[in-house]
């Protein structure tokens, strides 16, 4: 048996290892937990917690198991004898040719052939959270800062700051208007920099928003143009709900703006999308960088070589995303169901008392409780929630996680699980507002 | 379509705007050169043959036989179907369970067995290039820095410092003692960083080395332990040639120096293994990249920074599936190792024969050869022009010593294990020609051959005008594919 001798100084990690800014110390994993512990089951586990805080996109994937057996020595390629080899040995970070020309096609079909995409801008990193990591290290250096409209999809405060050191100054939104993006609001956010000395670099925004589920309308996207072009600064559009968009027309892509301008101005514009939630591919890390700039095109390029696309799942993706008779059939079915899902949930939740902002696209809704709070505080919001997750079985996000300066709101996911379950999710908010109405009365 | 606009561009980072990418040193012009007119054994017999890109392509017939007889391991084919929906949406970090253990199994069965892996502490990164940077994000402040045994890979100087600020401190080994780690080299480097008022928070090593294709013995890599220890600094060790080795000495692996029960003193804190399959399994293109870390912090910091590297759950599912299978991995590893060894030997006597030496390895998938009795003068001007004599006039692209900051001129790294025989005979009949001295029936043999090139002051078979060619215009064209330095 060996003897320890006495015990040394704890080794040093980087101040990056050894800060919270990965995010995953906040109360809202408490969520995540009491889900892995008792994980709802429609057979096994009937009264578990559902899972409402995942963004994942499960509507469509018959249509893709449907394409995989129909076609499956093309869509085998990646790990068919022919071209095994070659595609094993691929490691340019350019990416396959085939796969950025499937991807530049795919995403002017979600556009509606709005806007078009030229391949060789099309720059593959692993997923989006590489993408939007990647542009902030070129976009800014440490100390400087992004301006993001709230409420934002919490990883932001990883994928953006953490190993960059980069710094989010919100731009405050509410829902006075729908919690749409103003010109005043970008100003204050910029002069709030200005007065900590904090130097802006651009301005992010997602579109179809996360968390609340609504596309940009064009005149708020023309402002942010024109904002940055005043400022001279940067703008990234995370436009990987675009295909989420329960009606193509009413989504507008800046790509579309930029368009009709000529591309005036264009080379401050970046897009970033992914096929994780459009495609509900999570798990194969799909994600791409489109610039206007050639010299971002180029180091972005240059720095996939840290997170470049899995040369099997590229091939793969290249022969189901040329296939246009798929895609389109793909796109407009998965829209359609998506908007079905959402009218479900509006209307169960509606009939339960419960409204929610106006949306037109994504995974999820955004639901007020404001009325339930005894107070309008960032507390008295968690409480509520706390009594959903333990008491209504139900993981949820709470509005303050994503920043939200007004409380009492909450993104709720409604395409990650089967018709059933959201009925059961439903009916478990009807029983819980009903049980809340009586005790009220009394 | 071009984007120009009257204004001035909003200013990109500075680390986006600095060269630390690399991609403009000298050295891409070989890269260059291949691109423009690449060797193609019926379309372009005299073009240039790739000899600076270390990829195993010498057992994908092993790698396909088995992909036929199992489908499954597919999740497009009509067996392995059913597995799609679950296997596309899964995006944990922690990586499929199945994955994790059969990495953990396979590098094991790599090291002989002789030491085990927790598939808990394996965590995924893009490629060996991911983690290699995700350790250093780990384990280093910007301004920090990392000791760094030379000559090394090249690509380091961006892996490691690009985007972490953090600086290379190179421990300088000399061909006198065949490049071996001496512990006063380590100590010197060490040293001076301190005086200059640097803060080495590590050292990383590649073992089996690239560019030497030499492995480690055990008492270096115990003192190399014993001196990070003591001084508190971490360890990592880049394993990813680990089943290149195809001759003795045995690999020894940082995990059984630290198994020895002579080390059980040692802070296993301080100590992390950088793997891949990409060298091993010849997947470049699959982006697998393990971070191994026998420190409980360092693998959930990893696992968290993984998230920006993820490994497709394709890929994880197929490798699972293939790596598991014990008797395709034995009988992998087994012929890779016999076929490694018999293109290494074939490739070294080839280069014998002629009077080129080769420094002793037995592993990795190239030789470091010493071409100094062929320079002019012992300088790195004449190795580069020499350099790029070989690249345009003898058509082979290797990677000048130069490159890899060795400190002495005149080696060259070229890598043998990613083409065919046939393309080999061609590179080794070139280099026959190149270093063949006018002859007027001398039948000398290789021995004689060097020291009449010393004699008559390196005269060659091909006009000095060559030699004084030394700068090439760097080409106006962007190149068509990523410099694959490895």
């Amino acid at each position: 048996m060996t003897i320890k001798i006495e015990k040394r100084p704890t080794v040093g990690l980087s101040k990056v290892a050894t800060s919270d800014t990965h995010g995953e110390d906040s109360p809202y994993f408490a969520g995540w937990k009491a889900y892995d512990e008792n994980p709802f089951d429609e057979v096994h586990n009937p009264s578990g917690v559902i899972q409402m805080g995942l963004a994942e996109n499960q509507v469509s994937f018959d249509l893709l198991e449907e394409y995989l057996e129909k076609y499956r020595d093309v869509a085998r390629c990646g790990s068919g004898i022919s071209s095994f080899r070659e595609n094993a040995l691929f490691q340019d970070y350019h990416g396959l040719l085939s796969f950025r020309k499937a991807m530049a096609s795919f995403m002017e079909q979600v556009r509606g052939g709005r806007a078009t995409f030229d391949p060789d801008r099309v720059v593959i990193t692993a997923g989006a959270t590489a993408a939007n990591e990647l542009l902030t290290f070129i976009l800014a250096d440490p100390g400087d800062a992004l301006l993001v409209p709230t409420p934002y999809y919490p990883g932001f405060d990883r994928d953006l700051r953490w190993r960059t050191d980069v710094k989010i100054v919100p731009v405050h939104c509410n829902n006075s208007n729908n919690f749409q993006v103003t010109p005043q609001a970008l100003e204050e956010a910029y002069k709030e920099a200005e007065s900590k000395n904090i130097k802006v670099k651009g301005v992010l925004i997602t579109n179809p928003s996360n968390p609340f589920g609504a596309t940009v309308q064009r005149l708020v996207l023309e402002e942010i143009v024109e904002f940055v072009t005043r400022k001279n600064i940067h703008l990234v559009s995370d436009e990987i709900y675009s295909g989420s968009a329960f009606c193509c027309s009413e989504f507008v892509s800046i790509a579309e703006i930029l368009e009709s301008r000529n591309y005036m101005d264009s080379e401050r514009v970046h897009i970033v999308y992914s096929l994780s939630k459009d495609l509900g591919l999570p798990g194969f890390r799909v994600g791409t960088i489109y610039s206007y700039n050639d010299n971002v095109v180029t180091t972005a390029r240059r720095m996939s070589s840290f997170t470049l696309i899995s040369s099997q799942t590229q091939q793969l993706l290249a022969s189901m995303l040329s296939d246009e008779t798929f895609t389109q059939n793909y796109i407009k079915t998965n829209r359609e169901r998506l908007r079905r899902r959402y009218e479900m949930i509006i209307d169960g939740l509606r009939s339960a008392g419960i409204e929610c902002l106006k949306g037109n696209a994504g995974l999820f809704c955004w639901m007020n409780l404001s009325p339930l709070l005894e107070k309008p505080t960032k507390d008295c919001e968690l409480a509520v929630w706390n009594t959903i997750l333990h008491e209504v079985k139900l993981n949820i996000s709470p509005g303050s996680s994503c920043h939200c300066s007004e409380p009492g709101w909450f993104r709720v996911c409604f395409a990650n699980m089967s018709e059933n379950t959201l009925e059961i999710a439903l009916k478990r908010i009807h029983d819980f507002m009903e049980t809340r109405t009586i005790i009220q009365k009394h | 379509m071009g984007f120009e606009s009257a204004n001035n561009n909003s200013i990109l980072s500075k680390l986006a705007i600095n060269e630390e990418h690399g991609e403009n040193s000298p050295y891409f012009d070989g890269w260059k050169a291949y691109d423009n007119d690449p060797f193609h054994p019926l379309k372009h017999p005299n073009g240039v043959i790739q000899m600076g890109l270390a990829e195993n392509q010498l057992c994908f017939d092993l790698t396909e036989e088995w992909i036929k007889k199992n489908p499954k391991a597919s999740i497009c084919s009509t067996e392995g179907i059913k597995s799609f929906k679950a296997i596309a949406n899964f995006q944990d970090y922690h990586g499929l369970p199945e994955f994790r253990r059969a990495i953990a199994k396979f590098m094991e069965k790599t090291r002989g067995g002789r030491v085990t892996f927790d598939p808990d502490r394996v965590v995924m990164a893009g490629g060996a290039t991911g983690a290699n940077e995700t350790i250093i994000f780990c384990l280093a402040d910007s301004g920090d820095a990392f000791l760094v045994p030379s000559p090394y890979y090249s690509a380091f100087n961006r892996d490691l410092r690009w985007r972490t600020g953090v600086e290379l401190i190179p421990i300088h080994c000399e061909s006198c003692n065949n490049f071996q780690i001496t512990t006063k080299a380590v100590k010197e480097a060490y040293e001076n960083a301190q005086k200059a008022n640097i803060k080495v928070k590590g050292l990383i090593l590649t073992n089996p080395s690239n560019p030497l294709g030499t492995t480690l013995d055990e008492d270096t890599l115990k003192s190399l332990l014993n001196f990070t220890n003591q001084h508190n600094i971490h360890l990592v060790c880049d394993e990813i040639y680990t089943a290149t080795v195809f001759d003795t000495p045995q690999f020894v692996s940082i995990a059984e120096v630290l198994n020895d029960n002579e080390t059980n003193y040692c802070n296993k804190d301080l100590v992390h293994i950088v793997y891949s399959l990409s060298k091993d399994m010849g997947l470049p293109g699959f982006r697998i990249g393990i971070v191994y870390s026998f420190n409980d912090a360092v693998v959930n910091c990893a696992r968290k920074m993984s998230s920006f590297g993820l490994i497709s759950t394709q890929t994880q599912h197929f490798l699972a599936a293939m790596l598991s299978d014990e008797k395709f991995v034995a009988n992998y590893l087994a012929e890779s190792a016999k076929r490694l060894a018999k293109r290494h030997k074939y490739f070294t006597n080839g280069l014998l024969e002629v009077g080129i030496k080769c420094l002793k390895s037995n592993a990795g998938l190239f030789c470091w050869m010493d071409l100094r009795p062929l320079l002019r003068e012992s300088t790195f001007d004449s190795e580069m022009s020499l350099w790029r004599v070989i690249i345009n006039e003898v058509k082979l692209n290797v990677s000048p010593g130069s490159s890899f900051d060795c400190q002495e001129p005149g080696f060259f790294r070229v890598c043998f294990a990613n083409m065919d025989d046939e393309t080999v005979d061609i590179a080794l009949s070139r280099i026959r020609r190149f270093v063949g001295v006018k002859r007027s029936g001398d039948e000398s043999n290789a021995v004689e051959k060097k020291q009449q090139w010393k004699k008559n002051n390196l005269r060659l078979s091909f006009s000095k005008r060559m030699y004084d060619e030394s700068v090439l215009s760097p080409l106006s064209s962007p190149i068509p594919h990523s410099p694959q330095v490895r």
